[in-house]
């Protein structure tokens, strides 16, 4: 099912959490909301579900307007945060919850309930705890069990409120991974907030990327990155350096607070050189070096004064043997520009 | 797995003296442990023994015949009757105003926390005159009753009018910090899986707070039978008609009737002591509860 959000206003007091926003999920995506805390992303999320009302706009599923629908009319499955599981009911009584509710001449037998229950529990692989008590469950479990109950009433649309938020980070990697491939398998059209970029752009098929109650961004996960339209999704998306400067015809003044210009790099995009090679570079002293990880991080100093952040690979860190306080050459391999705003 | 070995100069850990740093030495303990006996002893031990033995000090009895005297028994029926209505109707109350506090801000918020707790802060015998005023001869609404030929005061109305004014902070003040600290996911979680409005309120609201509704019933329950002096005011002290269980004893105690007003105190003390004992097993099944979730962790952490 298809989720169209059309004109979203949301105020809380004074606060504009939601302004103006529009956003269009096609039918069968895995799409992301991105952004900092207060962004409104959660607000949105929970506009869509019917728990929360927009102070102006609509909410279509299917291209049938929903806004004045309440939750339990718009057969949504809703993910929190902290699980929400009933805390009284067994694994099993959580996830036969939306099922058992149901009026009576829609409600299955007690036989399909259990079949139904079965087979979800099989699905989060949690089959042999179905007696255990929310309060006897790891955090990872809870949030399995929390996605079968959303699952069980077979909504139209599953919406997760920062699904991995509050698990520890290896059991965050595990669980987005495998959101992913219960996806692949359901293919129900499923949004889920978080303020994870890394989360944002490994799971989602499409990435929107909020801030201060707009939408900056919606595309792949590889447009987000490679082509943001803002310096707010440029910077939000991955480590960034930023310098003020000016921009002529040939040449790159840096640093020039006064001129109109942008100029992001990320760390891995700027190479470090003991001579300079005669593309554009700028001198650099390095000042603290990390090699623990994957990538070695290097922090330096400008020749203005500024600090830059570099990442390089292990090879070419070992290639190159930088030591501390060290003068180096830095050469921006690909930089993005953005017109400074005028405010 | 290799021997311990003892390094000089070190204490083993088994010699070393468990003491937190909080602890206190073993006289302090005494002394506190010794006052808070001696205090339970004489405060509350002696006169509860007192009580037992006053009202069997005539024999068993007698015993029961001033339990049996009908005026003792429309008092115990009276004391029943107070309580049978103050306890349901301070019940939907108590939900009804921890829900509005718990999980709603509005206008007027901590007004109404403050007015729940109005009942403890202002005298039962200020409490009793209240109803006296207002529904008495020369009250606010006493002449419109007596043209409808409606008795408030001096009858039983005004004896369960009181009986909830007295008792209506019980549970709601139970309910308040508990209603709060649980939130509204639990609740949204099941609206979004289509439950109605009732149906969340009976199968997840409720049974989340049913530990300490009970606790707070049970209490208002105790407060409800015991009450004297809102009770005392209104009730007129018509015999076999306006007393409850406290007036009665009160009475029998002034004319002498040392046995029967123990006899009947009994009673009373009796169900305080069933209500302690109700409340500790409530108490206890509520915390058995968690302990048994949290062995059942750590046994699979271990295991």
């Amino acid at each position: 099912m298809s989720i169209k959000a059309q004109n979203i206003v949301k105020k809380f007091g004074h606060f504009h959490a939601l302004d103006n926003v529009n956003l269009e999920i096609p039918s069968g995506e895995l799409v992301a909301l991105l952004g900092p805390s207060g962004s409104g992303k959660t607000t949105l999320l929970r506009i869509i579900a019917g728990l929360e009302f927009a102070d102006s706009g609509n909410v279509l599923f299917d291209d049938q307007d929903i806004t004045d629908r309440t939750a339990r009319d718009r057969r949504v499955g809703f993910v929190f945060q902290h699980y929400a599981l009933f805390r009284h009911m067994t694994v099993f009584e959580n996830i036969a919850f939306g099922l058992k509710v149901r009026p009576r001449k829609f409600r299955p037998s007690k036989e399909q309930i259990n079949a139904k229950v079965h087979e979800l529990l099989k699905l989060i692989q949690l089959k042999n705890l179905a007696n255990r008590y929310p309060s006897q469950l790891s955090g990872g479990q809870r949030q399995r069990v929390a996605l079968a109950r959303a699952l069980a009433v077979e909504p139209s649309v599953l919406l997760l409120d920062e699904p991995f938020g509050s698990l520890d980070a290896k059991v965050r990697l595990e669980l987005r991974r495998w959101l992913r491939q219960l996806h692949d398998e359901v293919h129900i059209t499923s949004v889920f907030v978080t303020h994870d970029q890394d989360e944002a752009l490994e799971v989602s098929d499409r990435v929107a990327v909020m801030n201060e109650g707009r939408i900056e961004q919606v595309g792949s996960p590889d447009d987000v990155y490679h082509q943001p339209s803002t310096p707010f999704v440029y910077n939000f998306l991955g480590n960034v350096n930023l310098f003020h400067g000016r921009i002529d015809e040939e040449q790159t003044t840096v640093p020039d607070a006064s001129a109109g210009e942008l100029i992001y790099a990320r760390p891995h995009l700027l190479e470090i050189h003991r001579q300079p090679n005669g593309a554009a570079h700028f001198r650099a002293t390095i000042k603290h070096i990390n090699s623990a990880g994957p990538l070695v991080k290097i922090e330096a100093v400008a020749e203005w004064g500024e600090s830059v952040h570099v990442e390089m690979s292990q090879e070419k860190f070992r290639d190159l043997q930088l030591v501390k306080n060290e003068a180096v050459f830095i050469v921006p391999r690909e930089t993005k520009i953005f017109q400074k705003k005028v405010v | 797995m290799a021997a311990s070995v003892t390094l000089p100069g070190q204490v083993p850990a088994s010699k070393r003296v468990a003491k937190a740093a909080t602890g206190e030495s073993g006289v302090v303990r005494w002394i506190l442990i010794g006052t808070a006996l001696i205090f339970l002893g004489v405060f509350i031990f002696l006169p509860l023994g007192i009580v037992f033995s006053q009202a069997f000090a005539k024999g068993v009895g007698t015993y029961w015949d001033s339990l049996r005297q009908p005026d003792a028994l429309a008092a115990i029926r009276l004391t029943l009757l107070a309580a049978g209505i103050a306890v349901p109707l301070n019940l939907v109350f108590g939900v009804a105003a921890a829900w509005a506090i718990g999980k709603f801000r509005f206008k007027g918020r901590s007004l109404l926390i403050t007015l729940i707790d109005l009942p403890l802060s202002v005298s039962p015998v200020v409490s009793g005159l209240i109803y006296v005023l207002l529904f008495g001869l020369q009250g606010l609404l006493g002449p419109w009753l007596i043209r409808h030929d409606l008795q408030v005061i001096f009858a039983v109305p005004g004896i369960v009018l009181a009986t909830i004014f007295v008792t209506f902070p019980f549970i709601a003040r139970e309910l308040i910090p508990l209603v709060e600290a649980q939130g509204q996911e639990e609740e949204e979680a099941a609206l979004a899986l289509g439950a109605s409005g009732w149906q969340t309120f009976f199968r997840v609201s409720l049974p989340n707070i049913k530990w300490g509704l009970l606790y707070g019933v049970i209490l208002c329950n105790a407060r409800a039978m015991g009450e004297f002096g809102a009770v005392s005011v209104v009730s007129g002290h018509i015999r076999g008609r306006t007393n409850t269980m406290p007036l009665h004893i009160e009475i029998l105690y002034n004319e002498y009737q040392f046995a029967a007003a123990f006899a009947v105190a009994s009673l009373l003390a009796m169900l305080a002591l069933t209500t302690l004992v109700v409340k500790s097993i409530v108490e206890w099944r509520g915390r058995r509860q968690l302990v048994r979730s949290a062995r059942q962790i750590e046994e699979e952490q271990y295991s």
